[in-house]
């Protein structure tokens, strides 16, 4: 029974999207990413950022001859898109501008991602990329319970899947008994969401009496969050489904960078729209083909917000061989790692620094705390461990209860997560020489 | 009149509460009285013992965080109804009680609470006053050791 299940994909037959440029030949497919980033550097004189370490380096379209010449072009971090908050990065007019997303950052404000009406007319057709290479078809409804807002996720899947032709159920994130509800009603094939989200969904259906296996989804597009093999066989098994993965971060574009195809042997890079690298975090070397490392991503066709290599700090391999699906475009593994201290929680990015901000809103509570983060069932908990002091405690219980309440409502603020509280004695916390650990992550998220 | 009461913060797991009754015994520190208020996750350990100083120096040096409050022992007659009629003196006279706790000896015919009150000194006056008899620190080490 159960190899069957998990030979449940090998049964999505294999369609191509835009076949053109997903099956080119390899060296055309480079060909097009030269000429792509050749045009790049050009463009991106309008941004001060590059302009100026253009200039002081005298780079111009004529540095780069070939591809490898990528490596001459600076790198863009996180930090540097924070400090030209929020739009120093733009390279059209604002008035050009047709969308703008969010990505949660270290200070509690969001690094804001801008679009233009083509660079939304790409999205589309990257997410329809990957939907269709898993089984998306016109006929099809999609349940899209990823949350709807600044957050790239519920957007970037919705016009996906309205490009393929297929029907969508905009149930948004959350509520996940209405959710079931609407499934049961609705009959669609297809449910978007995190990989922890849909096996929430397998526990809720059981707590109401009904079999998960028997929910009308067929198959499933997961992203969001990193996750491994064996919850991919979970997923599969509780709600006898086929479920592919898909890798994308709003700064980039959102959703679309890569997909599974029925082969699931890695995630297709869309590389006519991206350069990916993969480098060695320390000394930022070119790993051996198959080795991980981090993914260093230039864009080569966003028009609002193109950036030159930048630095995802997420870590996979990458695989360059042909494909069997006749693909040829270059594959990555799952997202095994990262390069800082970002936690993706139940799909939100959070900084350890985001719970440090919050805490020191209350009075007392710091230096001495921990984050612990654990997945008892599906989804992602969150424990911040603060010890006590004799300025926060008292001998009153409501008091008590009241400074736990109110340290939650402030990392809620800044980092949008519900944590438990948890107040412990003195001491408790183990001390460190130098930088201290903040952070306990007792998920097993390795390949 | 008052008491003095120490509190411990203490996380809610198997075998917090030894240490530092143990702590205190060491120093031949006797407890006349204790509550433990707790959720799942902690709980305070409230304390009435005779070298109330030496105690918090202890407990403080053993690393716990130790907090000092003023609180009121009352004696009532031990009969129903006996604290119910000292409640409504209470409420009568607007004092807002954090919380109490009922004393572990008896004296005679009387019953000792112990409470907790968000103005102990106005507390004190009013009880005083409608002619409750608040039991001070002296009279209470001699009904223990009594």
């Amino acid at each position: 029974m159960a190899a069957q299940i998990h030979e449940a994909h090998r049964q999505t037959e294999h369609r191509i999207w835009d076949p053109d440029a997903e099956t080119l030949p390899r060296e055309d497919i480079e060909a097009l990413q030269l000429e792509r980033l050749r045009e790049l550097v050009t463009r991106v004189a309008r941004v001060p950022f590059y302009r100026d370490h253009f200039a002081h380096r005298e780079i111009g379209p004529h540095s780069i001859r070939s591809l490898a010449d990528v490596r001459r072009l600076p790198l863009t971090t996180k930090d540097d898109l924070r400090r030209q908050h929020p739009f120093g990065f733009l390279a059209v007019p604002r008035k050009a501008l047709a969308r703008i997303h969010g990505s949660s950052g270290t200070t509690g404000r969001p690094t804001f991602v801008a679009y233009t009406a083509r660079d939304l007319e790409t999205w589309s057709n990257l997410c329809a990329r990957f939907l269709v290479a898993g089984g998306l078809r016109p006929e099809h409804t999609a349940q899209v319970a990823f949350g709807y807002g600044l957050f790239t996720g519920g957007f970037g899947l919705h016009y996906g899947i309205e490009r393929v032709g297929a029907a969508i159920i905009p149930a948004a994130a959350g509520n996940t008994r209405r959710q079931i509800e609407i499934m049961r009603d609705l009959d669609p094939e297809v449910l978007i969401c995190t990989p922890s989200y849909a096996l929430t969904i397998a526990d809720s259906a059981r707590e109401l009496g009904i079999d998960p296996r028997s929910l009308p989804i067929r198959f499933g597009h997961f992203g969001g969050e990193p996750w491994t093999e064996d919850m991919r066989r979970e997923i599969e098994d509780q709600l006898d489904i086929a479920a592919f993965n898909n890798y994308g971060l709003s700064e980039i574009i959102g959703p679309g960078v890569s997909g599974e195809c029925p082969e699931r042997t890695g995630m297709h890079i869309q590389e006519d729209h991206f350069l990916v690298e993969c480098l060695d975090p320390e000394t930022l070397e070119p790993v051996p083909e198959g080795e991980p490392g981090e993914l260093v991503i230039t864009t080569l066709t966003r028009e609002a917000m193109p950036l030159i290599r930048y630095r995802t700090r997420d870590i996979a391999r990458l695989y360059r061989e042909p494909c069997a699906c006749g693909r040829r475009t270059t594959r990555m593994s799952r997202v095994t790692g990262r390069t800082d201290d970002m936690l993706i929680i139940r799909g939100l990015n959070v900084f350890p620094s985001q719970i440090e901000e919050a805490l020191l809103r209350v009075e007392g509570t710091t230096p001495h705390y921990l984050i612990e983060v654990s997945r008892p069932g599906t989804l992602d908990e969150v424990h911040v461990k603060v010890e006590i002091r004799p300025e926060i405690f008292s001998d009153r219980m409501d008091r008590m209860q009241t400074l736990c309440e109110r340290i939650s409502r402030e990392i809620n603020t800044v980092a949008g997560i519900r944590a438990h509280v948890d107040l412990v004695e003195p001491r408790s916390i183990e001390r460190f020489v130098g930088k201290a650990k903040r952070v306990l992550d007792r998920r097993d998220l390795g390949e | 009149m008052k008491l003095q009461q120490l509190s411990l913060f203490l996380e809610n797991r198997p075998g917090r509460l030894g240490a530092p009754l143990e702590a205190i015994a060491k120093e031949g520190i006797n407890i006349l009285t204790l509550s433990l208020a707790d959720t799942a996750q902690f709980g305070i350990l409230r304390l009435i013992v005779r070298e109330w100083d030496k105690a918090k120096q202890v407990l403080e040096d053993a690393g716990w965080v130790v907090n000092l409050t003023e609180v009121v022992a009352v004696d009532v007659l031990d009969r129903p109804g006996g604290l119910a009629e000292a409640l409504a003196v209470l409420e009568g006279a607007g004092l807002n009680i954090e919380y109490m706790y009922a004393f572990s000896l008896r004296r005679g015919d009387k019953a000792i609470l112990i409470f907790r009150f968000e103005d102990p000194d106005r507390a004190i006056d009013v009880l005083l006053e409608k002619g409750l008899h608040v039991v001070d620190g002296d009279e209470l080490l001699s009904v223990v050791s009594g």
